[in-house]
Order: structure tokens, then C-alpha cells, then sequence
């Protein structure tokens, strides 16, 4: 078992941490957390897909890693939009779930 | 090796504990160790670009914004603490993420021998950049697509945060105001700390061309100088209605965009640059884009409007 691998196994258990917080936590702001855990799950992926095609004298292949670095871009673009939603869900009707019973 | 289970483990307790935690607040301090720890796995992993992406931005910057979110909605979390998912519920949770885990780790424990790369092709075309960071010439030459639409992305999501302003502050500025305590610790640090910052993010950008660093992660830089100093009170947001400002916003695509029209008169197509010149043409859609990103990470951050500037 390479390092890349022990990294590799971290990642799709990151992705199952964050798929389960993503479901049982009915507070939106934990469900975005959860979502990020996923995303930080699959980027390692890609970095571990990266290390193992270490190739022409550099550590990992540049390709996968310039799209993890777009990807973690886009992934705070995306959080900073849902706090955002969050925040005037609160504003407008004071709840932080999206539950209509409660 | 020993090490690196070590980190794994390390990683994935701190993920356990951002879910499990019951307080929201401690579930996002956990969020930025685990930023903190998988930044030092992307060093093991031999990717220190990434690393230092993901330190500044996915664990600092997203840090910020969450921890933000968290003391405001203090208030909202008992009414919603008492509607946890049933039991069963949460069974059936654990199930489908553990078959999706599992199915993960049988991916990654059958991954092909020898494993497929472009490194080769990236290194045998790098001297044509001119460039000597593989991950830059990468995010800024072959795949330059993928970062001018990224760089579209983010205005996207500025948008999308301003129209969500309440009707009377349209246009107005973004955040609260920070007052600043003249001998606070936080006015210190801020004082101390923004002019090296400013430094260093200038630095990772320049460098970025020939060593890790780069513009995602010097504008990452940047920004977090100025959340520092608006957060000590030391300067003030703009409001977003003013046109220098959109100017700064856009200034970054609007250059890379016409770089990229040029392409066709000057080399084979959209966003090729000629040889001889490439490396000045990246430089001069590096430093609009630095420029543009920073200012949309800090608005991001800052969030919509939430007050009018005062008569």
C-alpha cells in the first residue's frame, strides 16, 4: 500500500462523513460544513490520482492539481453564495432549517 | 508512511468531529483544523500549489465566512436542535454512506498500473510558456479556458450574494461596520500584520510563474489583508455601487477575455498566445485577474449590503 493510497481510503471516507451530515443535520448551516467535508473529500481525491501519476520529473501530474485549485475556488464561490441564502432565510423568517412545519 | 496514517486518521477524526459536534460553532472550528490538516496532506501528496489553496482559502477564508454565519445565527440554533432525524432515518444514512465509502475505497484500491498522467505533455510543452511552475502553466496555458470561467464564476457568485440586499440598502455598503479600538490587540495585529501580508501575497503571486504560489493564492492573500484590516476597523468597505470598483471587479475577465480574442489574430485560436510572447501575455492577464479576484474574495466575504453610506 502506497502513501497515495492510505490518502486515497481518507477521501472516500471524508465523502461518507459528509454525505451523512449532509442528510441527518436539519440545520442548513451544518449541511453546508458537511457539503465542504465532501468537497474536501473528493479534491483529495484528485490529488491522489495526481501523486500517483508523478511522471517527467515532477511530484504529481500538474493537470489534476490545476483543476483541485479551480475546484476549491469555485467550492468557497459557492459557500459564500449559500451563507449568504442562509442569512436572509433568517432575516425573512428566523428559522435556519428549511422545514415548513416547524 | 507512518506519518501519513497518522494525518489520515488525524483528518478524518476532525471530520467526524465537524459533523458530530452539537454545538455549530465548535463544528466549524473543527472545519478549519480539517482545512489545516488536508493542506498538509497536499504537501505530502506533493501538490504544494494546492497546499497553499487550501490553507488560505478552503480552511482561512471559508473559515471567516463560516465563522461569521455561526455567531449570527446563534440565536436561531435551540428552536432547530429539537428536530434531529428519527432513528431510523439516520440508520438508513449511515447504510448509504457507508456503501458509497466503501465503494470509494474499491475505486481507489483498483486504480490501474501504471496510472494514466499528462505530466509528460505538460513538461515537454512548458519551455513554450515560458513558465516553470507546471501547475501555472497548466491553469494559465492549456487549460486557460478553465480559469477564464472561473474567473466568470466568482463575479457570478458576487452577484448573485448582492441580490440578495434588502430593499433599503441597495447599493449600499457591504457588512457591518467595524469600529476600531486605537489599542486593541486586533488594531495591533492589523497594523503589524497587512503591510508584510501585502508583501507576501504579491510575492506567492509573482513567484507562482516558477515556483508554488500563483494568482488564486497571492489574491487569496490579498484579500484576507483587507478582511484584517476592515475587521480592525481600519479601513471601510466601499458601497458596491460604485463604478471604480465594478471596473476592479470585471477588469480581470474582461483582460483575459480580449487576450483570448487576440489569440486568433496572433497564434492558432481563442486564448493561444505566440511563443515568443506568451509569457508577457500571461503576465499581463495575471495581474488584472490577482487583482479582480481579490476584490470578489472580499466582497464575498463581506456579504450583501447591509447599511447606506452616511450624508
Amino acid at each position: 500500500m502506497s502513501d497515495a493510497t492510505v490518502y486515497g481510503l481518507c477521501s472516500a471516507v471524508l465523502v461518507g462523513l459528509g454525505l451523512f451530515g449532509l442528510i441527518v443535520h436539519p440545520e442548513l448551516l451544518r449541511k453546508i460544513l458537511a457539503f465542504n467535508l465532501i468537497g474536501g473529500g473528493v479534491f483529495l481525491l484528485f490529488g491522489v490520482v495526481a501523486r500517483r501519476g508523478a511522471a517527467a520529473g515532477f511530484g504529481g501530474d500538474p493537470v489534476p492539481q490545476a483543476l483541485v485549485i479551480t475546484g476549491l475556488v469555485v467550492a468557497f464561490a459557492a459557500t459564500a453564495l449559500a451563507v449568504a441564502l442562509l442569512r436572509r432565510l433568517f432575516q425573512e423568517t428566523g428559522r435556519t432549517t428549511l422545514r415548513s412545519d416547524g | 508512511m507512518v506519518f501519513d496514517i497518522g494525518l489520515a486518521l488525524l483528518i478524518v477524526a476532525v471530520a467526524v468531529w465537524t459533523i458530530a459536534a452539537r454545538d455549530t460553532f465548535a463544528a466549524v472550528i473543527g472545519f478549519v483544523a480539517f482545512g489545516l490538516l488536508l493542506a498538509l496532506a497536499w504537501v505530502r501528496l506533493a501538490a504544494p500549489d494546492v497546499a497553499l489553496t487550501e490553507a488560505a482559502l478552503g480552511s482561512g477564508v471559508t473559515g471567516v465566512v463560516l465563522l461569521g454565519a455561526s455567531t449570527r445565527l446563534r440565536h436561531a440554533e435551540i428552536s432547530a436542535a429539537d428536530k434531529k432525524p428519527g432513528a431510523m432515518l439516520r440508520a438508513a444514512a449511515a447504510v448509504l454512506c457507508t456503501v458509497v465509502s466503501a465503494g470509494l475505497a474499491a475505486i481507489v484500491l483498483v486504480l490501474p498500473h501504471p496510472a494514466p498522467t499528462l505530466a509528460p505533455q505538460a513538461a515537454a510543452n512548458m519551455a513554450a510558456t515560458g513558465l516553470g511552475n507546471p501547475v501555472t502553466a497548466v491553469l494559465m496555458a492549456y487549460r486557460a479556458i478553465d480559469t477564464l470561467l472561473e474567473t466568470v464564476v466568482l463575479l457570478l457568485a458576487l452577484l448573485g450574494l448582492w441580490s440578495l440586499t434588502p430593499d433599503p440598502f441597495w447599493g449600499g455598503l457591504p457588512g457591518r461596520r467595524h469600529h476600531d479600538d486605537p489599542d486593541g490587540v486586533l488594531t495591533f495585529a492589523a497594523q503589524l500584520l497587512v503591510p508584510v501580508g501585502i508583501l507576501v501575497g504579491i510575492h506567492i503571486f509573482w513567484v507562482g510563474s516558477v515556483a508554488p504560489g500563483g494568482e488564486f493564492q497571492g489574491a487569496t492573500i490579498l484579500a484576507a489583508m483587507w478582511i484584517l484590516a476592515a475587521m480592525a476597523g481600519l479601513v471601510d468597505a466601499p458601497p458596491v455601487s460604485r463604478r471604480w470598483l465594478r471596473l476592479i471587479l470585471v477588469a480581470g475577465p474582461a483582460v483575459f477575455f480580449t487576450i483570448g480574442l487576440a489569440g486568433f489574430a496572433m497564434a492558432d485560436g481563442f486564448l493561444a498566445y505566440p511563443e515568443s510572447h506568451a509569457k508577457l501575455l500571461i503576465v499581463m492577464i495575471e495581474v488584472p485577474v490577482t487583482l479582480s479576484i481579490a476584490a470578489t474574495l472580499a466582497l464575498l466575504v463581506a456579504g450583501p449590503p447591509e447599511r447606506m453610506p452616511q450624508q
